[in-house]
């Protein structure tokens, strides 16, 4: 078990060493080949090959001394790598909710007072913003009514789309577009949801995962609307009410006697992300207060039950999966206003994977979890920006490590939605994501 | 005796080879508590899930005669209509609660379906209705009148998986008396109860009977609660019905005490033969 | 006519790589409940693996095409499934008792890991192999078509038929092939009768990775070209094979397998080849909706 401490045991050498010999083969064997060798296209098209047999020993041997520390020093002292990862966070963010929620919203609002010179950060702001306004989103399917949806990238598509087609070939303001946008993204999520309705888990995490590979083949593909891979440019730019952010006289600076700056856009973009977000916020909190929420809640801890109810679970699941779509359509949308541009690239399976680890790594069904865990890892991701062969390698083991030494996410704790008495938060490791038959 | 609130007729399960339950005919009375017994494996629980619409019957018909009149053909209905619109209730042999659910969120969900017309579908509840919020608060009312009945009250805030055994058993019983049944059908609810837990489930099971005029199937293994409180037995065994009749009837039933007990190597074909196997 | 016969071929070769990795899918969902999502990266590195074996038996004198390839195969083999075990203990093991979704998250992570992991080590761009076997039969003609089998699509489909009976031998008759039903069956009864439930979960992902480097090696013998991203659709198509047969049944994970790559080679050929992973995906999602448990699956009715 990856989070039990384990008692210290007097130091026995031999044994260890043995330990850290074989971790070293099994390196030996692992990297022999693909990092011993490092094939390249030749001059002629052929295949060569170099060796890199520094690297190689370089790695065994690091994988044995690591392996002898472990084995000796960590378990002689009976420090296990689960305590060295900060537990204490996960009960500080619950026991601090209330606080560091109203903290980091403050912080939110004043980012671009203070950042205003920094065209990068803002940048980063809003997307960070972004990405947290999608795993709110996500967390409605996944983090409340327990639904593993792989394939969210879509509904972030089909509102980037949404908006970027319908501006374009019917020339609607931005104001305009962003509802149909969610609602077209809600409808594919009932589209989504009417195949997978029976399904449990893992096949349901696997058909979610098919959709939002088909949609975005569907916009590779579809050339004549949606530019096939080229994608949609010149996207319409937001204006603020009617007044455009250009240095006209009937620009927004020249309205508002400012000096013209393109950083007014910016400063703007990131308001209207930041919006939509807190938009997104507030309405899961009073839908987790109404019946539709507990419901959903309902459904993630014991799907049977909530039938013997009489709970409709097939209208509760569809109800989630477009409400999600719909949220994940409106930040397709700014996306898509935002850049100016968007193609199929953007919308891979790496966007729902990341979407889901910020959800997961969150705590699921936690808001605030969320919005930290989005800082963190896409403030991670740009801070490693220049090892970028590397950053997905680490987030993937990140992933890994996450979800074995703190599979509760950072917020450890659920909220109930309605109290007698005393409002308790309840320990995660009660609380159960959806349940199925074939749990090993 | 009162007209029959649940018309059992023919009813058979088969699942692929095996017949869980072959050809069971019987009636359920209302406002009266009926027993379903039998040893392991005789088919309780699929009839349950037959009656509550989790199982469709191979062959059959159970019909269900509200004391308004209302008529409904359970076969034929999915499970949450049947809770829904039939209006029977169930628990089950192992408990299901929503255990990340305080006790009473658990009772809310119970109500869900008042409580989402009461919202207008979510519509008018997100916009802050006082209606909704008059008929959240009549829901929290309901909720702590049965968590008070069942002794559950002072836990209300704590999450569901947090209870001993015995006090999931009864908030189960709560959280299903919630969705207002006519027919309450409880999968072995004295399971896992000592005496003195048995005896109060007794005088609860009775007071459900007489003073909300609900009507009570239960399986049971605990022969001191069905003795206790039945106003009905009905014994199954391999499927089958073997015995139909008030609780004195069924104890000296010589086909009811060969099913459970066994017999003598000698009389086995006899006993066979008397109960058609 | 002509045309359609030479698809039946291409198909059922494509198809019966698809079944060899299938296998693996359909061999650790039944035995653990999971879906290995980087089953099909494990089938990527089989490829590579064998790639770099060849050019490194080459380089050392080793150019007898048959004996190199027998080298590779078990080379490939052997450390293809080194990572499969490894995977299993790193990522997986850790999380037995964890929540539903533990497994599934540490497997994407995972799959995300050796991406990249070869990506970095290989570099980015595709690799190609110059065809090592050559040559074939033409069965007949007709319409100015000929209908070839080529030899290496023979090796494929024979070596897929060799392994699968070996394989499904093992499952039937010897004791590690009863263990792994009995975990299949009931996790924590096989480990109350005394069975070693680790080893045999080890030994299955074992397998199951060997089984992908064959797969791996037929890839890229037959294709002749591999990048660091072929484990993804290929494993996703595996696994629709695998779901399509029946979970947790192997004659399912082949027939699956055989079908999903008729219907991929039949698209392409008939329709448009744009459309072809489309068409894979679709078929996950019918089959999912109106055969649950696939072809020779088991129909689970839900313990209430």
């Amino acid at each position: 078990m990856a989070n039990e401490s384990e008692p210290a045991k007097p130091l026995d050498l031999p044994a260890a060493v043995k330990e850290a010999a074989i971790a070293a083969l099994v390196a030996l064997g692992l990297f022999m080949l693909l990092i011993g060798i490092r094939t390249d296209q030749g001059p002629t098209g052929a295949l060569v090959f170099t060796t890199r047999f520094g690297a190689l020993a370089a790695i065994v041997a690091a994988v044995f001394v690591a392996t002898l520390i472990r084995a000796t020093l960590l378990r002689g002292a009976g420090i296990s790598v689960a305590r060295l990862l900060p537990a204490s966070v996960s009960t500080a963010a619950s026991a601090l909710t209330g606080y560091a929620a109203a903290a980091f919203l403050v912080f939110a609002l004043i980012v671009p007072i203070v950042f205003y010179g920094n065209r990068y950060l803002l940048d980063l702001a809003i997307l960070i913003a972004t990405y947290t306004m999608l795993g709110f989103g996500l967390n409605i399917v996944v983090g409340l009514a327990g639904l593993l949806d792989l394939g969210y990238v879509a509904f972030y598509a089909v509102g980037a789309y949404s908006y970027a087609l319908i501006a374009h070939y019917l020339g609607l303001s931005f104001w305009i577009c962003l509802p149909l946008a969610g609602i077209l993204a809600a409808f594919a999520g009932l589209l989504l949801g009417f195949p997978v309705l029976r399904l449990r888990g893992d096949y349901l995490a696997i058909v979610t995962l098919g959709f939002g590979e088909i949609i975005r083949l569907i916009l590779l593909n579809w050339q004549n609307f949606t530019g096939g891979p080229n994608g949609v440019s010149a996207i319409p730019r937001p204006s603020f009410f009617g007044l455009p952010f250009n240095p006209s006289e009937h620009g927004f600076a020249a309205t508002f006697g400012l000096a013209y700056s393109p950083t007014h856009r910016v400063v703007f973009l990131y308001y209207l992300i930041l919006a939509l977000a807190l938009l997104t916020n507030w309405v899961t909190l009073r839908l987790r207060r109404l019946p539709i929420g507990r419901a959903w809640e309902a459904l993630r801890e014991d799907e049977v039950a909530c039938r013997a109810l009489g709970v409709n679970t097939t209208t509760t699941k569809l109800t989630a999966f477009a409400m999600g779509a719909m949220f994940g359509g409106f930040a397709g949308a700014f996306f898509a206003t935002r850049q100016g541009f968007i193609s199929p690239e953007s919308f891979t399976f790496a966007e729902s994977a990341l979407v889901l680890a910020i959800v997961v790594l969150g705590g699921m069904g936690s808001q605030l979890g969320v919005a930290i865990a989005a800082t963190v890892m896409l403030g991670g991701f740009e801070l490693f920006r220049e090892f970028d062969q590397y950053r997905m390698l680490v987030f993937g083991g990140a992933m890994v490590a996450i979800v074995i030494y703190r599979p509760r996410g950072l917020v450890a704790t659920r909220t109930p939605s309605v109290s007698l008495r005393d409002h308790k938060d309840i320990p995660a490791a009660i609380v159960r994501d959806a349940r199925t038959e074939t749990a090993a | 005796m009162s007209a029959p609130i649940l018309t059992v007729e023919h009813l058979t399960m088969r699942f692929g080879g095996l017949t869980a339950v072959n050809d069971l005919s019987f009636l359920v009375y209302a406002r009266e508590i009926t027993a379903l017994i039998g040893p392991n494996g005789a088919g309780k629980t699929t009839l349950f899930n037959c009656i509550t619409g989790f199982y469709k019957p191979t062959v059959g018909r159970l019909t269900l005669a509200h004391p308004d009149g209302a008529s409904f053909l359970l076969e034929r209905i999915a499970e949450f209509r049947v809770a829904r619109e039939a209006r029977v209730a169930r628990t089950f042999q192992n408990v299901r609660l929503f255990a990340g659910m305080t006790l009473l969120e658990n009772l809310l969900v119970a109500q869900h379906n008042a409580l989402m017309v009461a919202s207008g579908y979510t519509l008018l509840g997100l916009f802050g209705s006082r209606a909704y919020a008059r008929a959240q608060a009549g829901a929290i009312d309901k909720a702590r009148y049965w968590l008070d009945r069942v002794g559950l009250i002072d836990r209300a805030d704590d999450p569901a998986g947090a209870l001993p055994y015995g006090a999931q058993r009864r908030l189960e019983i709560a959280r299903a008396m919630c969705t207002d049944p006519v027919l309450l059908c409880l999968d072995e609810p004295a399971a896992g109860l000592n005496n003195r837990e048995s005896a109060e489930l007794n005088a609860f099971l009775r007071a459900i009977r007489d003073e909300h005029g609900i009507s009570i199937l239960l399986i049971e293994h605990d022969m001191g609660v069905v003795m206790e409180i039945s106003d009905h037995i009905i014994v199954l065994d391999y499927g089958l019905k073997i015995a139909d009749g008030s609780p004195r009837e069924v104890r000296s039933d010589p086909k009811v005490i060969a099913a459970y007990l066994g017999v003598p190597d000698e009389e086995v074909a006899q006993v066979e033969a008397e109960v058609g196997l | 006519m002509e045309y359609f016969v030479q698809q039946l071929i291409n198909g059922i070769t494509l198809g019966s790589i698809y079944g060899l990795i299938a296998i693996g899918y359909t061999m650790v969902y039944g035995i653990i409940g999971m879906i290995n999502f980087a089953h099909g990266d494990i089938f990527m590195v089989g490829a590579f693996l064998a790639l770099i074996a060849f050019l490194v038996l080459v380089a050392i004198g080793v150019t007898a095409v048959p004996l190199a390839l027998f080298i590779v195969l078990l080379v490939s083999m052997a450390l293809t499934a080194l990572y499969g075990w490894t995977v299993e203990r790193i990522a997986y093991r850790p999380l037995r008792h964890s929540f539903r979704l533990a497994p599934l998250i540490s497997a994407i992570g995972m799959s995300i890991v050796l991406q990249n992991y070869v990506q970095i080590a290989q570099g980015a761009r595709v690799k190609p192999l110059p065809p090592l076997v050559q040559g074939g039969y033409t069965l007949f003609e007709g319409n100015d078509f000929a209908v070839r089998l080529s030899n290496i699509q023979i090796i494929v489909v024979v070596t897929t038929l060799v392994l699968m009976a070996g394989f499904s031998f093992l499952v039937a008759r010897t004791r590690l092939g009863r263990n792994m039903r009995a975990c299949e069956q009931d996790l924590k009864m096989a480990a109350l009768v005394g069975i070693d439930v680790d080893r045999t979960i080890s030994l299955t992902f074992v397998i199951g990775a060997a089984l992908a480097a064959v797969a791996g090696l037929m890839f890229l013998l037959y294709y002749g070209v591999i990048d660091f991203f072929i484990g993804f659709l290929a494993g996703v198509k595996a696994f629709t094979a695998a779901v399509l047969g029946g979970i947790g049944s192997l004659p399912g994970a082949m027939i699956g397998g055989i079908l999903i790559g008729l219907i991929e080679t039949m698209w392409s050929a008939y329709f448009s080849i744009e459309y072809k992973d489309v068409a894979a995906f679709a078929i996950l999602i019918i089959v999912l909706i109106f055969l649950p448990t696939g072809i020779l699956g088991r129909p689970e009715v839900e313990k209430v």
